[in-house]
């Protein structure tokens, strides 16, 4: 990273967004090359958390394990809704103690656990790192700590620790 | 530009077998969020449609425009990735809302903000924040 280029990888996927979005001619090329090292140097100057991935490919393991999850617990939210939408019974908070402390990890495992139906990120206190979660379906609890903690936060500790 | 008709039949059927997964989900996910009778029960069904319900959309759009253009046309991946990213932000804005809404109130259902320090409950240990929090905490040992 220089002072003049900051944050390539920021840089190449707005450039590669602006095409997307724009269409691909030397025009837009140009254009989109311009804001995106503009756009970067405005990041660098909001001076953001300074964390990067330090292992490429078990983030692209991360995202498969993530993908295969949000497919099934897209399948079982459904049938709970289908076959009793009126039993909230079931459902509860969750404080997990969590051991992550890297900001963009965090930032990611937010992501992680919004965007797979069943589980909802409901707060996280930095003083004491603990998680409180809204589970669905808890039924066995013990399941769901493993399930943040060995599969989701181990992964995102060694990318990012 | 094609006519919907007129495209091959695998195209055709993987655009409805997507669409139909894509819509049905959404479906699904308004519906619970209208008949669930708690908060932080609804907060979960519409992330039905935020998670699969556009992913299928979006994947039966990928295909339907790559197949009728005759080139890959990927810019609706977009919408996945902005749809994803900032579902978070409003999800935990509300749920902590919600949250701080029901300390103030004093609703014995939430978890208060140091579980460990206050007294144990009489109620179910589903309920009962306390109690959960001991449990994890052993676990963890």
């Amino acid at each position: 990273m220089n002072s003049l280029f900051p944050y390539p990888l920021l840089t190449i996927s707005l450039l590669i967004t602006w095409l997307m979005l724009a269409g691909f001619s030397f025009g837009q090329f140009l254009l989109g090359t311009i804001i995106a090292i503009m756009a970067a140097r405005g990041l660098a100057a909001l001076h953001p958390c300074d964390s990067r991935p330090r292992h490429w490919r078990l983030l692209f393991r991360l995202a498969g394990i993530v993908f295969y999850d949000i497919v099934r617990s897209n399948i079982a939210v459904a049938q709970i809704i289908l076959h009793d939408g009126k039993k909230t019974g079931k459902s509860g908070f969750m404080t997990i103690p969590l051991e992550l402390r890297d900001p963009m990890g965090l930032a990611i495992l937010a992501v992680i656990i919004t965007g797979t139906p069943g589980t909802a990120w409901v707060d996280y206190n930095s003083a004491r790192s603990t998680l409180i979660l809204h589970v669905f379906d808890l039924i066995d609890e013990t399941a769901w700590v493993n399930l943040i903690k060995n599969r989701y936060e181990h992964l995102l500790r060694e990318i990012f620790e | 530009m094609t006519l919907a008709a007129d495209l091959p039949l695998w195209a055709a059927l993987l655009i409805a077998f997507f669409l139909l997964i894509g819509a049905g989900l959404a479906l699904i996910g308004s519906f619970g969020l209208y008949r669930l009778r708690n908060f932080y029960d609804r907060i979960h069904a519409p992330t039905l449609g935020t998670s699969w319900g556009t992913a299928g959309i979006i994947l039966a759009s990928v295909i339907y425009f790559s197949v009728v253009e005759s080139r890959l046309v990927l810019h609706q991946l977009l919408i996945g990735v902005f749809v994803t990213a900032t579902t978070p932000v409003t999800l935990i804005l509300l749920s902590r809302a919600a949250l701080y809404r029901d300390r103030v109130a004093g609703n014995p259902d939430v978890p208060l903000l140091h579980p460990l320090t206050t007294p144990l409950r009489t109620s179910s240990p589903e309920n009962n924040p306390a109690a959960a929090h001991e449990n994890t905490d052993e676990i963890k040992e």
